[in-house]
C-alpha cells in the first residue's frame, strides 16, 4: 500500500506483528494494532512490558527487527523513507518534557515550524501564541523552561508538538514525572485535544483518565498484547488473569 | 561543576553528576585564587629589591630606573602587544579548527571519528616547542595565491604553530560539552523532524556555549603565557625585545632581573583578571546550568 492509495477509511496507524529486541533482550514479540483517524488509544501495562518501546517505534526513534508499521499507508521502517517527512506527521510528547532549555516557551513552540517547515516567522508566531493560549499558558510566553513547573513545561511540550500540525500525537507517560496537582491540567489539555478529533496514542498509568478518554485500550505484558477492547468492556469484564491481576493492583 | 561542594546533610541526597576527570580549570584556579597583593610583591622582588642591591655595586638605582624608563614604551608597544596579537590570532584559528575537530570526535562516521581522535591525541600530547619548530621550518616564507606571492611573516607562522595544541585541547572541550547535553534533547528534536545537522547547530551547540566559556578562557590564559616560546624562533615579541634591549645596554647582569621581572609582571597583570573572570563565570554558569 503506497501513500497515494491511503484514505482515511483505512487505519491511520497500522502495526503488524512488530518484533523488537535490544541485543538479546526481546521487548516486543509480535504486536499488532490498527488505529483509525480521530481515535484515542491508551496502552497500559506493567513497567518493562514494552509500551514505551512500541510508541517510540511508531516515529522511528527506535527501529524494529520484524513486522511493519505504516502511517497513512507509508511504511515507517522502510530504509528509503525520509524519516524527517514521517516525523512532520507524527508529534511526540515525552515523560521528561525535554523542552529546549535555552529558548523561551514561545521560541520552543515556534522553532520547528520556522526551521523545519520553513514557514514565515510572523505567521508562526500568531499560531504559536494561539497554541500557548490553548494549553492555558497565556502570560508564560517569555518564560524559560527552568522557570516553569513540570505541568507547565509539559503543556508547552504539547503545544510545541502541535505547532507542527501533526496527524497523530504520541504521548509517552507524559504525567509520570509530574506532581499530582499538576497532572490534572495536563490531562485536561490532552482531553480537549482528543475532543478536537486528534488521533492520539497514549502510554499511561492514569486508569481513570484512560477509561474516560480512550476509544480503545490495549493491555501489554512481556512484549505482547494480552487483551484489548473498548474501556467499558475492558475494565468491567477483563478475562485474562494477567489483566485482572494488573487491574487489581492498580485500581 | 562546583568543585568545592560541601554537603551540610548526611541524608541521601542526589548530587548532580560531577566532572570526574582532571580539573579543566586548573590553571585559572591556581592563578585566580592568588590574592591581589601578589602583583606588588612580584614587583618588589623582581624590580625594587635587585635595583637596590645592585645600586651598591655597579649601577645606581637611578641609572637602572632611567634605562628601564627608556625601553618600557618599546617593550610594551612592540613587544607585549605582539604577544597579545599572537594570542588573539592563535585563539581565533584554534577555536575555529577546534570546533570542527570536536564535532569530528562525535561524528556518526567512524572514519571521521577515528581521524579526529588521532589528530587530537597527536597535538594534545606533543611538546609545544617541537610543534612550533616543525611549523616554522616547514611552512614556506611566502605562499602563492592566484599568481601573486604573499609573504607569510614569522609571527603568523608562530600563530599556526601555537594554534595546533590549542585546537586539540579546545576540541576536547567541545566534545565534552556536546556529550554533556542529555540525549533526550536529541530525541525531542528528532521527533520534531529536525535534521541531525540542525539539531547540532541550533539546539545542542547553543546549549554548550555557556559551559564552554570558562575552560576556553582557561586555555587562552595558558596559551598567552606560552607566547614567549616564539622568541626562540626569532619572532619579535616581549622577551626577544627585552634581550635585545639588554644587549644594547651592554649586557650587564644587573639588568636581568629588572627586565625579566617586568615581563613577569606584565604577563601576570594581563592573565590574572582573566583567571578571576573565568572562575566567576564558572560559578555563575554552574548555578544556572
Amino acid at each position: 500500500m503506497s501513500d497515494q492509495d491511503w484514505t482515511d477509511q483505512q487505519p491511520i496507524v497500522s502495526i503488524k506483528d512488530v518484533h523488537k529486541a535490544f541485543g538479546t533482550l526481546e521487548v516486543l514479540k509480535g504486536v499488532s494494532m490498527d488505529i483509525m483517524k480521530g481515535e484515542v488509544i491508551c496502552i497500559i501495562g506493567p513497567s518493562g512490558s514494552g509500551k514505551s518501546t512500541l510508541i517510540r517505534c511508531i516515529n522511528a526513534l527506535n527501529d524494529i527487527q520484524a513486522g511493519s508499521i505504516t502511517i497513512e499507508g507509508q511504511e515507517v521502517h522502510d530504509t528509503k523513507l525520509d524519516k524527517l517527512e514521517l516525523r512532520k506527521k507524527v508529534g511526540m510528547v515525552f515523560q521528561q518534557y525535554n523542552l529546549f532549555p535555552h529558548k523561551t516557551a514561545l521560541e520552543n513552540v515556534m522553532m520547528a515550524p520556522i526551521k523545519v517547515l520553513k514557514q514565515p516567522r510572523d505567521e508562526v508566531e500568531v499560531r504559536a501564541r494561539a497554541l500557548i493560549k490553548k494549553v492555558r499558558l497565556e502570560g508564560k510566553e517569555d518564560s524559560y523552561p527552568g522557570e516553569l513547573s513540570g505541568g507547565q513545561q509539559q503543556r508547552v511540550a504539547i503545544a510545541r508538538s502541535l505547532a507542527m500540525d501533526p496527524d497523530v500525537m504520541l504521548f509517552d507517560e507524559v504525567t509520570a514525572a509530574l506532581d499530582p496537582e499538576t497532572v490534572k491540567e495536563v490531562l485536561l489539555t490532552i482531553k480537549e485535544l482528543a475532543a478536537d478529533g486528534m488521533t492520539c496514542i497514549l502510554v499511561t498509568h492514569e486508569m481513570g483518565f484512560a477509561r474516560e478518554v480512550a476509544d480503545h485500550i490495549y493491555f501489554t505484558d512481556r512484549g505482547v498484547i494480552v487483551e484489548h477492547g473498548p474501556p467499558e468492556t475492558f475494565f468491567e469484564s477483563a478475562s485474562d488473569p494477567r489483566t485482572k491481576e494488573f487491574l487489581g493492583q492498580i485500581l | 561543576m562546583t568543585r568545592s561542594f560541601n554537603t551540610s546533610t548526611d541524608l541521601p541526597v542526589t548530587l548532580e553528576p560531577r566532572y570526574q576527570g582532571p580539573d579543566e580549570l586548573g590553571f585559572s584556579r591556581w592563578l585566580g585564587r592568588m590574592p591581589v597583593w601578589v602583583l606588588p610583591l612580584i614587583a618588589a622582588v623582581f624590580l625594587i629589591w635587585p635595583t637596590v642591591v645592585e645600586a651598591q655595586t655597579v649601577y645606581s638605582a637611578q641609572k637602572i630606573m632611567d634605562i628601564m624608563a627608556k625601553w618600557l614604551p618599546l617593550l610594551i608597544t612592540q613587544g607585549f602587544l605582539m604577544n597579545v596579537i599572537i594570542s588573539f590570532f592563535t585563539m581565533l584559528f584554534g577555536t575555529i579548527a577546534g570546533l570542527f575537530l570536536g564535532l569530528g570526535r562525535v561524528s556518526d562516521n567512524s572514519g571521521i571519528r577515528g581521524f579526529s581522535w588521532l589528530v587530537v591525541q597527536l597535538f594534545r600530547n606533543s611538546p609545544w616547542l617541537v610543534l612550533l619548530f616543525i611549523v616554522m621550518l616547514t611552512l614556506p616564507f611566502e605562499i602563492r595565491i592566484a599568481g601573486t606571492y604573499i609573504a607569510v611573516p614569522d609571527w603568523m607562522k608562530a600563530v599556526f604553530g601555537l594554534s595546533l595544541p590549542i585546537m586539540a585541547n579546545l576540541a576536547e572541550i567541545v566534545r565534552g560539552a556536546i556529550q554533556s547535553v542529555p540525549s533526550a534533547q536529541w530525541e525531542a528534536a528528532e521527533s520534531l523532524a529536525f535534521s541531525k545537522r540542525q539539531i547540532m547547530w541550533q539546539i545542542i551547540l547553543p546549549q554548550c556555549f555557556k559551559r564552554m566559556i570558562p575552560p576556553w578562557m582557561n586555555w587562552y590564559a595558558i596559551m598567552t603565557m606560552a607566547t614567549p616560546l616564539v622568541s626562540l624562533l626569532g619572532v619579535t615579541e616581549l622577551v626577544t625585545l627585552s634581550r635585545q634591549a639588554m644587549e644594547a645596554e651592554g649586557n650587564n647582569p644587573s639588568l636581568l632581573m629588572p627586565f625579566f621581572g617586568f615581563a613577569l609582571i606584565i604577563f601576570f597583570a594581563y592573565c590574572y583578571p582573566i583567571a578571576r573572570l573565568t572562575l566567576r563565570l564558572e560559578k555563575k554558569y554552574a548555578v544556572k546550568g
